[in-house]
């Protein structure tokens, strides 16, 4: 194996963890709103959160993908870097999944603790900051952490379509030069799995912590 | 051999722990014994070797003409002389009454549907649910849980059935309905060993009554002995109970 | 200046949309068939087995769990093609989705096998039930029921999954696609007729689920309840 080979699949790893960082800030953030508008009150944008969840969790992230990288042009962008289509259709993807995750911890800590917060006589956005997020953040870390997981496996999805230079697009880049899939898809396979192996693992035990912790 | 049951000198322990210290007694054909003790005396344990849901480590036992002592016991041909029903019930969730009745006669004794369906039927009508074979163990209170873990017991027609505390999560309301079956089952001449709490049903219905205490049998006698009992522990017993 | 949307030659190829959508339905089938069994199978080794099946199932689960579907069917599909190992693209394809799948069937059986009590298991064993009558009727059927959701979404995730496959060559709807881009050059028209084929075809399977739940768990039908 020659070294820059070695080379360019690290850089690849570097390429994975830049688009996985964008992807749970920015799908983090909006996640967060989605999750909020989930629990609103107000009947047409908790109906708006619903269906942007189930409009971007049933349709291939490949094709979002397609669609954040064809999309701009129509808006008079001359041409989309590969990143910024990645990251916009990941983050949409992401904030998808992460709204649904959240908003079933807010409410799982809802029910009783808002009916006592009101009791306080606290306000609703007394009771959100200061009682529920706080409790809901507890119970969300466990699936959240499991959720960068999909994440960082779905980084691969950005090397077809919009061709951003991961860890997956270089190592079949070399593939075509070397003809050895084995031992570079292998490597490349080895590299995932160091990165998310042990965010799996930490999941894991954040989740019996947690469930030791309510028992 | 008339004896149904027969332990002498059983011993049982989990680890270190000896749960039953030598425990010698039998129990004839026809015969209705209740143990009775604080929990912990190792009466439920004593229940549950007679099915071997635990093996013993020491002495003999004896049940329905198998060896429970022995490795080679025939635990098939056991358990279809056995009948056990549990305080928690166990019914199959996802079965209905008729279906959790019909079970064992149909993949045990190889009956066809149509004759486990009629089998079902039958015992269902014995305790009283004839009319709710069609129902879900969600769709049925406590009482009736138990009365069709009674009737999928009675199903395969045992020589001997096994009641460990089975009133013990029920309300008093619920409780008489279970008891009543049970009489009926004893009047009936089956043999029967029941762990219980029931005093009065006890001293009614039993032949014999059997008080563990520390994994010993303490004191045994007829159902008199609950009215006097002749130790001192088993007084402070029945006060405690009622 | 804005743009004009040009669906008509995009539908043009609509019975092209229609076979790639096909296919991506038979690839679906065949892999959640064969993965729920190889699932259940490894669910009960995992739970059951000796020590050293249990740590085969357990690294093949962590394995395939922690490494994206692209890279497992790249390296299965390439891989055995190196070697000289010929074989229909279809069936790579399924065996990569099989080999996918079957890790996250493991772990969804592996939790409903282990939510079953021991006192349903002892009263089965009282009733002289053998093992395998045991595992079928007392075990498998209940935790199938619990976890039949958890299994929908996995199974439904699979089929929009399988889009990447069409990097290793299947003419699955999303393979067709490209087709149908480089000949009408109506890229984001083609990325939108996709996204509403997929959408329709992630509801009838969410529907066909729903259904075959109700054929198959009597108890669900009656009570109605999500269980």
């Amino acid at each position: 194996m020659q070294p820059q080979f070695l080379l360019s699949l690290l850089d690849g790893v570097l390429g994975t963890i830049v688009l996985s960082v964008l992807t749970f800030i920015c799908g983090g953030l909006a996640g967060f709103v989605v999750a909020l508008a989930r629990i609103s009150p107000l009947r047409s944008v908790s109906f708006a959160a619903i269906a942007y969840i189930q409009v971007f969790q049933g349709i291939p992230l490949l094709v979002q993908m397609g669609l954040a990288y064809f999309g701009p042009i129509l808006l008079g962008f001359e041409s989309v870097p590969p990143l910024a289509a990645a990251a916009l259709a990941m983050s949409v993807f992401a904030s998808a999944y992460l709204g649904q995750i959240w908003y079933g911890c807010l409410i799982s800590v809802a029910k009783p603790q808002w009916e006592a917060a009101e009791c306080l006589g606290l306000t609703r956005w007394q009771r959100m900051t200061r009682v529920v997020l706080p409790q809901a953040m507890r119970i969300a870390t466990p699936p959240t952490v499991g959720f960068l997981v999909i994440i960082v496996k779905n980084t691969s999805v950005s090397s077809l379509v919009v061709g951003y230079q991961e860890l997956t697009y270089n190592a079949k880049v070399i593939n075509n030069a070397t003809f050895e899939p084995f031992l570079y898809f292998g490597l490349a396979g080895i590299f995932y799995f160091l990165i998310c192996y042990p965010l799996s693992v930490q999941s894991r035990a954040l989740e019996r912590k947690f469930n030791v912790g309510t028992r | 051999m008339s004896a149904l049951v027969k332990f002498v000198d059983m011993h049982k322990s989990f680890g270190d722990l000896e749960i039953l210290k030598g425990v010698t007694f039998s129990v004839e054909r026809g015969e209705v014994v209740a143990i009775i003790g604080q929990s912990g005396s190792g009466k439920s344990t004593a229940l549950r070797c007679m099915d071997r849901l635990e093996t013993i480590q020491g002495g003999e036992l004896w049940v329905c003409g198998h060896a429970l002592h022995r490795d080679d016991v025939d635990l098939k041909a056991l358990r279809r002389d056995v009948g056990i029903v549990f305080q928690s019930y166990n019914l199959f969730p996802h079965l209905t009454a008729e279906q959790n009745v019909a079970l064992a006669p149909r993949l045990v004794a190889s009956k066809s549907h149509a004759e486990a369906s009629d089998i079902a039927q039958a015992v269902l009508s014995k305790v009283g649910l004839a009319e709710k074979r069609a129902a879900y163990p969600e769709q049925l209170s406590g009482g009736q849980q138990q009365r069709v873990a009674i009737a999928r017991s009675l199903a395969m027609q045992p020589k001997l059935m096994l009641f460990d505390e089975v009133t013990s999560a029920l309300d008093p309301k619920l409780t008489g309905e279970v008891l009543r079956v049970m009489e009926r089952l004893a009047a009936d001449g089956m043999t029967m060993i029941l762990v219980t709490h029931e005093m009065q049903f006890a001293r009614n219905v039993a032949d014999r009554v059997v008080y563990m205490r520390d994994g010993r049998i303490h004191e045994m006698g007829g159902p008199e002995i609950l009215i006097k009992p002749q130790t001192p522990e088993l007084a402070d017993f029945i006060t405690h109970e009622q | 200046m804005a743009y004009e949307f040009d669906f008509q030659s995009v539908l043009a190829y609509a019975p092209m949309f229609l076979q790639g959508a096909w296919t991506t339905l038979i690839l679906t089938f065949w892999a959640t068939l064969a993965g729920f069994v190889l699932g259940t199978l490894c669910a009960v080794a995992r739970t059951g087995g000796p020590r050293w099946l249990r740590l085969l199932v357990g690294g093949y689960v962590e394995v395939i769990r922690n490494t994206p579907l692209l890279i497992q069917a790249y390296f299965l599909i390439f891989g055995l093609a190196s070697i000289g190992a010929r074989m229909p693209i279809m069936l790579g394809v399924v065996i990569a989705m099989v080999v996918n799948i079957g890790s996250y069937t493991t772990e969804v059986m592996r939790a409903g096998i282990e939510s079953i009590k021991r006192g349903q298991i002892e009263a089965a064993e009282c009733l002289g039930l053998s093992r395998a009558q045991i595992f079928l009727h007392v075990v498998l059927r209940p935790a199938m029921e619990r976890v039949y959701p958890s299994l929908v979404s996995l199974y439904v995730l699979l089929m929009l999954g399988s889009s990447v496959l069409s990097a290793v060559g299947v003419e699955e709807l999303f393979g067709v696609s490209n087709r149908v881009q480089s000949v009408t050059y109506r890229n984001f028209e083609v990325f939108i007729v996709l996204g509403v084929i997929y959408l329709a075809m992630t509801l009838v399977l969410r529907g066909v689920f729903w259904a075959l739940g109700q054929l198959i768990f009597p108890r669900r039908r009656r009570l109605g309840t999500a269980l």
